[in-house]
């Protein structure tokens, strides 16, 4: 319990050691857009929307997962949006089985048809419509309309198959070279070696203990290059923000979750119900606070990794942004260099995310499955 | 919070879990299981060796220890042969000496024996031949002083009492 405490603090203090940089850096952001904002206000008032704007709503869009692979847009002399990318197919589960092509939606300006009933796209999510494509809304302006389960292959699940077919290359590749080389790893898979010894060696063996840590493993390596693949793949132009998903990281969270739980001996759950050691009423109190504990742990792998990978990518592509809002010889340079420099960083967020998720997801592992004397440990 | 759940999307999640959970089991069967294993006896190949390459560190000391030993006593014993060797040909010559000695001492004891005998012929030879020297002379003078008896007498006399002998 101590053990996990100071590691607690210690990442806490990681995190707003953090936080207080990143806070920093928005701070800056704010002041330079709005001074930014004091000028541009006149200029494209007539236009309707303003650069600004345009901006966000291209952040906003790009944290989202969408049902089409677009790289980028722009406005032809038409006046009229272009998309440079490729359509996804969509799949829903909607009184049977419907799969057409995303193109239909037309980037949410057209109604599709499948199978009898209409689909419309509204802010990246999937809703039945009438063949006019009619939205109704509550009072808080939520849609009304009955969401079919969209099974998709959407843009993160396209960069999931993509990611999890690279690393199955990678380390099928690696497995290979073993045994044709003699032991020796060979190829491209040989630079990932290291990092696998690494995480057995300094993560899995001092955490979990090396009596237990084998049958975890394969889950730890699987997950750190996961989570690392895709942070990397979300600071390409491609842009997907995969780790930065809530349903992602959720998924993640829950396995590690499960795992934990159901490895767990009769010590972790005698720590939890009845904490040995203690005087019977601080058992009673106890137990609740330990039970909020097995929920709260992999809940706070999800929302760390959820919220570093969102706040990195929104810092940097509002970074991205001021370099069109600025326009001039000094702000746009300016924030180039910022943005450079928070590439740099993200890149090193990237793989710290994957670390701490694993380092923790070890840990907990190791609650599971530690083993001791109460009498004496406590 | 609201806003969390808003942008959760099931879809997502399933294919998420379902995805995950196959690349996790397909890495583990192909990838991690190998690899581990590969890595594990490499290391373990790497510790046997080091292991053997001590081993074997050790048998070198003891055979050099062991080859020390030998030389020293290969130098002993050469030591040893030498003092033997020494003491033989002390010996032999102090027993030559004796040898020698004794032999020495007995020619001359045999040498003087042999002076001695010869010493006593060479006198008897020579009493012999006073002896018939002195007949001679006698004759002679009796021949000669015949008339002159008492004369002659006390002559071979003087000549008797003058000659020495030894």
């Amino acid at each position: 319990m101590h053990r996990f405490l100071d590691h607690h603090f210690y990442l806490c203090d990681m995190h707003r050691r953090l936080s207080e940089k990143v806070l920093a850096v928005l701070l800056l952001i704010f002041s330079y857009t709005a001074y930014a904002q004091h000028d541009e206000s006149h200029a494209e008032e007539a236009t309707g929307k303003t650069k600004k704007e345009e901006i966000k709503e291209y952040i906003q869009h790009h944290l989202k997962d969408s049902h089409d692979f677009s790289i980028g847009s722009y406005t032809n002399k038409e006046g009229e949006h272009v998309y440079i990318g490729f359509p996804l197919p969509v799949i829903l589960w909607d009184e049977g089985l419907k799969v057409f092509s995303s193109s239909q939606f037309h980037h949410g300006e057209t109604v599709a048809q499948a199978g009898g009933n209409y689909y419309k796209l509204y802010h990246n999510k999937i809703y039945r419509t009438d063949a006019a494509g009619t939205i109704s809304y509550d009072e808080e302006h939520h849609p009304t309309n009955v969401k079919p389960l969209d099974l998709s292959i959407t843009k993160s699940v396209l960069m999931i198959i993509i990611t999890g077919i690279l690393m199955f290359l990678l380390f099928r590749g690696l497995a290979r070279s073993y045994t044709t080389n003699g032991g020796i790893a060979k190829g491209i898979g040989r630079f990932f070696e290291p990092i696998v010894l690494y995480i057995r060696d300094d993560i899995a063996i001092p955490n979990i203990g090396a009596k237990h840590y084998g049958k975890y493993m394969p889950y730890l390596l699987t997950i750190f290059f996961f989570i690392w693949f895709l942070n990397i793949f979300g600071l390409t132009p491609l842009g997907v923000n995969v780790t930065g998903n809530i349903a992602i990281t959720f998924a993640l969270a829950l396995l590690t979750f499960l795992i934990t739980n159901l490895t767990a001996n009769k010590n972790y759950w005698m720590h939890i119900f009845w904490m040995p050691g203690v005087p019977w009423p601080m058992k009673i109190i106890l137990a609740p606070i330990e039970l909020l504990g097995v929920f709260i742990k992999p809940f706070s792998l999800l929302i760390r990794l959820y919220a570093n990978m969102q706040a990195g990518h929104i810092v940097l592509m509002s970074l991205i942004g001021l370099m069109f809002i600025f326009k001039s010889w000094i702000g746009s340079p300016l924030s180039f260099g910022l943005a450079f420099a928070i590439s740099l960083i993200e890149v090193l967020v990237a793989v710290l995310q994957a670390y701490i998720f694993t380092m923790l997801s070890a840990l907990y592992f190791g609650f599971a499955v530690e083993e001791h004397d109460h009498e004496e440990a406590h | 919070m609201e806003k969390l759940l808003e942008e959760f999307s099931l879809g997502l999640f399933i294919w998420q879990t379902v995805l995950f959970v196959l690349l996790l089991l397909l890495l583990r069967k192909y990838a991690w299981k190998p690899i581990l294993n590969a890595v594990n006896d490499r290391e373990e190949g790497i510790k046997n060796a080091l292991a053997s390459a001590e081993e074997a560190k050790k048998e070198m000391q003891n055979i050099t220890a062991d080859n020390d030993r030998i030389l020293k006593e290969a130098r002993a014993e050469r030591e040893n042969l030498l003092k033997e060797a020494r003491q033989i040909k002390d010996k032999i010559i102090a027993d030559a000496k004796d040898e020698a000695q004794v032999q020495a001492d007995k020619l001359i004891q045999q040498a003087k024996e042999a002076f001695e005998t010869e010493k006593q012929a060479a006198v008897a030879e020579l009493k012999k031949q006073v002896a018939t020297l002195s007949v001679d002379i006698a004759e002679k003078v009796v021949r000669e002083e015949l008339g002159n008896k008492d004369k002659q007498l006390k002559l071979v006399e003087d000549m008797l009492g003058e000659a020495t002998l030894n």
